[in-house]
């Protein structure tokens, strides 16, 4: 009897001790996820706060979550009165989105072939692209070579040069090899040529994937700002709008010590000192579009990443 | 997951032989001749883009001078022999890029896998849904934005009235505003954080889905034996995650060279950089500056890196073939 109810205390203190484990784990765990979630929010909100906020206030300092004296003066400015801005966010839509469609459609063609069980030169081809992926020339001898194609000093050394990548054919040619071949051996058996097969019956179902490298690709274009900086730095109708805004935070910081030569160089053009709430706000508007897609596009780019790391 | 560790296991004593290989006749030739051709294209446009720049490597053997007619440039540029990569090791400057890059490379390659891996476990013993998911939703955010951006985020919290030096003075551990960004002691750590800042969110995903894939029976047997929650972290979940971490290693290793670029070109200034300058770095001043330019000197040190990131690779796969891990080819 004694025996029996000292066991069922033995437990019943076991199972407490494990419960207040498991509190105390729970607390600092969700502290700790607060706390990367503030670390990662509030610079973005600080200076969201300050693109919002009077330019001869701000200066003062001590803004932190919300403006101090409210103004879209920043905004004004950056959005209508900057023609840099201007011609770098037009160049910069023209390429986000062509240079989408044309690299998909690249790169779904080439998948489709490799990912054809029965084509002649399947692994050749395959290891032809991988090789791409390690051995590159390097920065000069690329430029080198654009500039004798008269690719440089113009809009499409952004298009042309990336629009096959051999990274995103592999993780698109696994989600197609997962595509019964019965559906294409049926096609084929009505009259099919392998293109009607692509488009009609492939190309359906591959959507998520496409999304996916979509995403992928029209983030890079977006974001890019290094090719316009190496190829069209002397032509400032190609300019882009991350470079425009290199620029504009450069000629600020330039102050405490400068960055690259040839940033200081560039700089050089935009010598003026552009108040902080003029940085921040064009650092706004540069990231808004991406920010206010990418929570909706969550389920893709998660699918494309795990097809991307378990390859084979 | 698991699939491709068994299957590599199978293939590696002997190579199985594929059905589906195809025969080469002329019938199947002429079948497939729409696939042919178009791979004919992608062919030449391959060798374009990715084949000619390395024949542009014999830059790095010459005393290249830029002509408007190519075969006039490749034929009247004079021939130096290893002259070009005899300067780059005769100073010390482009070992000191080489240091550069390889220890920024090395910290970020340790760092965001661990923080990455720590994150996915953490995140995976959240019970509220919405919670996870907020987090999770906040944690991809940064990946989205540009290195432009995040330098200048990064500018703003270490600048004299940013919130590190205003949250360090309050609590009284600073007395004045320290300049973080002029020390070129923390330079590393600084970039370390940054990238830890960019991208763990991101990188944690593979994790995460590797993790929803572990057995769950695997946990419930060991919770039977008595194991807590930290023993399951470490018995089953890390062990469940490693053929994950072995691939991304893998694949990661011969990246860390190119690890270095677009952060110190932007966030490096004249006070930090003997420890801020890394190969690409060095390459893109000699193409760039207009004084002294040199493509033949950028071009040898280009050749250095990929040489070295081709050895990592092969290098790493040799050994995880020997360990008896999965390959990356």
């Amino acid at each position: 009897m004694s025996d029996i109810s000292n066991v069922d205390f033995e437990r019943i203190k076991h199972k407490k001790r494990m419960a207040t484990e498991d509190i105390i784990f729970y607390i600092f765990n969700t502290a700790f996820l607060l706390l990367f979630a503030v670390v990662t929010l509030y610079p973005v909100l600080n200076t969201l706060a300050y693109s919002f906020n009077d330019g001869n206030d701000a200066v003062r300092g001590g803004i932190y979550l919300l403006p101090r004296r409210f103004s879209l003066r920043s905004y004004q400015e950056v959005l209508f009165e900057r023609d840099g801005i201007h011609q770098g966010a037009k160049v910069t839509v023209a390429r986000t989105v062509l240079g989408t469609l044309t690299s998909l459609a690249a790169n779904a063609l080439l998948s489709f072939i490799l990912s054809r069980k029965k084509f002649l030169f399947k692994s050749s081809l395959s290891l032809f692209w991988i090789i791409t992926m390690y051995a590159s020339g390097g920065l000069i001898p690329v430029l080198i070579l654009f500039r004798y194609l008269h690719l440089t000093s113009s809009f499409w050394v952004y298009i042309i040069p990336g629009m096959v990548s051999a990274f995103n054919v592999m993780v698109m040619r696994t989600y197609m090899q997962g595509i019964p071949d019965s559906l294409e051996e049926a096609a084929q058996l009505e009259g099919a040529g392998y293109m009607r097969v692509f488009i009609s019956i492939i190309t359906p179902l591959c959507k998520p994937v496409y999304a996916t490298i979509a995403l992928f690709v029209a983030v890079y274009h977006w974001n890019a700002w290094f090719d316009a900086m190496l190829y069209n730095r002397f032509d400032p109708q190609y300019t882009t709008l991350q470079y425009e805004l290199m620029k504009l935070l450069d000629s600020v910081s330039a102050t405490t010590g400068g960055q690259g030569s040839a940033a200081q160089m560039t700089a050089a053009n935009a010598n003026t000192l552009t108040p902080i709430t003029v940085r921040a706000a064009a650092t706004i508007a540069t990231m808004a579009p991406i920010i206010a897609l990418y929570p909706f596009l969550q389920r893709y780019f998660v699918t494309g990443l795990t097809i991307g790391g378990v390859k084979e | 997951m698991e699939n491709s560790i068994s299957e590599s296991k199978v293939k590696n004593p002997k190579k199985e032989i594929d059905i589906n290989k195809p025969k080469f006749t002329v019938k199947e030739f002429k079948r497939q001749w729409v696939l042919v051709a178009i791979s004919a294209v992608y062919v030449i446009y391959g060798i374009i883009f990715y084949y000619l720049p390395l024949v542009g490597w014999i830059m790095a053997f010459q005393k290249f001078v830029y002509r408007d007619n190519i075969i006039q440039a490749i034929t009247g540029s004079k021939w130096v022999g290893l002259d070009k990569f005899k300067f780059l090791f005769s100073n010390n400057k482009f070992p000191i890029v080489i240091r550069n890059t390889f220890a920024m490379g090395t910290l970020n390659l340790i760092f965001s896998t661990i923080a990455a891996i720590v994150f996915a476990i953490l995140l995976n013993e959240v019970r509220n849904k919405y919670f996870k998911k907020s987090i999770q939703t906040i944690s991809y955010m940064p990946h989205f934005l540009s290195w432009i951006i995040v330098v200048a985020i990064v500018h703003d919290a270490l600048t004299s009235t940013g919130i590190v030096n205003d949250l360090l003075m309050r609590v009284g551990i600073l007395k004045q505003p320290y300049a973080f960004l002029g020390d070129p002691k923390l330079f590393w750590g600084i970039v370390t954080f940054s990238n830890l800042w960019k991208e763990t969110g991101w990188n944690a995903i593979i994790y995460l889905a590797a993790i929803t894939s572990i057995d769950p029976c695997l946990y419930e047997s060991a919770s039977i034996d008595g194991a807590g929650r930290f023993q399951k972290m470490r018995y089953v979940t890390l062990p469940g995650l490693r053929p994950t971490i072995m691939i991304l290693l893998l694949m990661n290793v011969g990246n860390v060279l190119n690890a270095g670029f677009e952060l110190q070109y932007l966030l490096g200034n004249g006070l930090v950089q003997n420890v801020s300058r890394t190969i690409d770095i060095y390459v893109l001043d000699w193409a760039l500056d207009a004084k002294n330019m040199d493509y033949s000197l950028g071009t040898a040190a280009g050749i250095f890196k990929t040489v070295v990131s081709m050895t990592f690779i092969v290098g790493a796969n040799y050994i995880a073939k020997r360990k008896g891990d999965d390959r990356l080819f």
